[in-house]
């Protein structure tokens, strides 16, 4: 388990205001330069991207030895597959008189090839928004996330759609807590879906996708059939089998075993060496300690982020 | 959605600046700029009086604005201002390289005019003089949009509402075009209709690489297909970005409004 590598990260009272030096950039990394962390509004929402596509000039990290996730995974030389830098976030609920929901302030980590970083603590203190930060499915209020794209570090706050969706394609796969099901669209489809995005031919990626499903013990005769009828662990090994089927180096887990029976847990928990052993990063939220245990090689404490 | 949207050239199909539309002293919207990639899927949602559909009309032609300017990227690869080009030049584009489903199905389709012939009217617009290949051009698409080719030879009145917006869809992309403009296609049909067509759409997109924008007061239509959504108010653009962050996360007051309304978006 990690020493925490970051204790300065650890401010108290309101998210600092993101004009304050990082809390890493004591160790040359270099802080947004703009004071606004703040998705584009809408004017400039299709045009301020040109910045955030462009934010690869960051120079190389000098992350060896330097301990960012404390554990310091033998992979960990060079540039991170996720770095993520002071991040805030909170919620305004203008329905309920701009009532403000702090959610996490300055999180600071990273995920390297190779290693699966766990996101702890307890229900509410912010995991998924953590990983749906990552996933520009949460805007970013402050701070920085960025995604090794290409050998470069791209930012995901403020992206462009664009260039969100083609790092999701390309760069981040996400397990998410449920399923979403579409009507009429079969579980083999929905498996396949990845793979189709990067260009794999129709027989190929389905092939694929039922391989997959068959790893998990999903029923053939479920294939074909589209999952909205399907048991809570059902739909969840259709999502699992999604979400391992692509080539993305990076990978977000949102309790990829809950709702599942021993022997598909074992088979989670085979998938995650698997990637880890190819290369990727992942960063996931394990509530089953058995689980966390067999597959993480840290644990980011995000109690110490809360806002 | 599709693999299309990114490994196709930066330069956008369709660009807006400055966009303003006032009905005398009314106004329909303002102050709308927009970029669309080929193979992206737009949507455009807001409550009725919004400005959304003046904004489509905009867009699309049917509307001059009073303000602002729209170009298009004409398949030739040249950036053109749309109102500039003649009226030849614009119905050209608007039978071949545009399509437009609209919620009323009479008023896209020919009502009078037989399923087949719906189809393959876009086809002699282009172009196309032999009548047995506009034929089974026109059937292999009523196919696709799952209308039984017996029926190919009635006119759309005798058609159910679901059949006539996929006749509709049909119509308009038998030519193969790379834009089409949809306003509210799933209103007004049953949940399952509309299910069923939206499978349509969403598998037409991605196989064709269709840029879209579709109108619609309805999130979840715009959650399944689009990658972008831009969220009206009173005329403006309030809020945009990528359709699940504006949809989960959203940020200006009426766009937490209209997503804490819906039961599930």
């Amino acid at each position: 388990m990690m020493t925490d590598p970051n204790p300065e990260a650890k401010l108290s009272g309101d998210a600092p205001a993101p004009s304050l030096p990082s809390p890493a950039s004591g160790r040359g990394f270099r802080p947004r330069s703009s004071p606004v962390m703040h998705a584009p509004d809408a004017q400039s929402g299709l045009t301020s991207n040109a910045a955030a596509a462009t934010r690869t000039d960051a120079p190389p990290l000098p992350l060896a030895g330097e301990g960012w996730g404390g554990g310091t995974p033998a992979s960990s030389q060079g540039t991170p597959l996720l770095l993520v830098d002071n991040l805030g976030k909170s919620f305004t609920l203008h329905l309920q008189g701009g009532l403000s929901l702090p959610v996490v302030a300055a999180v600071s980590f990273a995920v390297h090839a190779g290693e699966c970083v766990a996101l702890g603590g307890p229900s509410g203190a912010g995991k998924s928004s953590i990983l749906k930060m990552v996933y520009g499915n949460y805007r970013v209020d402050q701070g920085s996330v960025q995604v090794a794209d290409a050998g470069a570090l791209v930012e995901v706050a403020g992206a462009d759609p664009r260039l969100m969706l083609r790092l999701r394609r390309a760069r981040i796969g996400y397990v998410s807590q449920f399923l979403r099901v579409i009507p009429r669209v079969s579980a083999l489809d929905v498996v396949a879906a990845p793979l189709r995005a990067e260009g794999v031919d129709a027989e190929t990626a389905k092939a694929r996708a039922g391989a997959g499903l068959a790893r998990l013990n999903l029923p053939e005769r479920l294939w074909g059939l589209p999952p909205a009828t399907f048991s809570g662990g059902e739909q969840q090994r259709v999502n699992v089998a999604r979400g391992f089927i692509g080539s993305q180096p990076l990978l977000l887990l949102d309790e990829p075993t809950a709702s599942l029976d021993a022997a598909n847990r074992a088979v989670v928990i085979d998938l995650i060496h698997e990637k880890k052993a190819q290369g990727c990063g992942l960063l996931g939220i394990f509530h089953d300690a058995e689980t966390r245990d067999a597959v993480a090689d840290r644990v980011v404490d995000v109690t110490r982020f809360s806002a | 959605m599709s693999q299309e949207m990114t490994s196709l050239p930066d330069a956008p199909l369709l660009v807006a600046e400055g966009l303003a539309k006032y009905y005398g002293s009314r106004l329909g919207c303002r102050d709308v700029d927009l970029t669309l990639h080929a193979g992206e899927v737009l949507a455009i949602v807001g409550e009725s009086g919004s400005g959304k559909s003046t904004l489509l009309s905009l867009l699309s032609t049917e509307l001059a604005p009073s303000a602002g300017h729209v170009s298009y990227r004409m398949r030739d690869g040249e950036m053109r201002d749309l109102a500039a080009l003649s009226e030849a030049e614009r119905r050209l584009l608007l039978r071949t390289d545009w399509g437009f489903v609209r919620q009323h199905a009479e008023q896209g389709l020919r009502m009078a005019v037989s399923a087949g012939g719906n189809v393959g009217e876009r086809l002699m617009a282009v172009g196309w003089r032999h009548y047995g290949n506009i034929r089974q051009e026109a059937a292999d698409w009523l196919v696709r949009v799952e209308i039984a080719t017996e029926r190919m030879d009635d006119d759309p009145r005798t058609f159910s509402g679901g059949m006539r917006q996929r006749l509709q869809i049909a119509r308009n992309l038998v030519t193969r075009p790379r834009l089409v403009f949809m306003d509210e296609p799933t209103s007004g049909l049953d949940v399952s209709v509309q299910a069923r067509l939206l499978d349509l759409i969403r598998q037409l997109v991605e196989e064709f690489g269709l840029a879209v924008v579709i109108v619609t007061h309805d999130l979840a239509v715009a959650r399944l297909l689009s990658h972008r959504i831009m969220v009206m108010k009173s005329g403006r653009v309030i809020e945009q970005g990528l359709t699940d962050q504006v949809l989960d996360d959203p940020r200006e007051p009426y766009t937490q409004l209209l997503v804490s309304s819906v039961l599930a978006a």
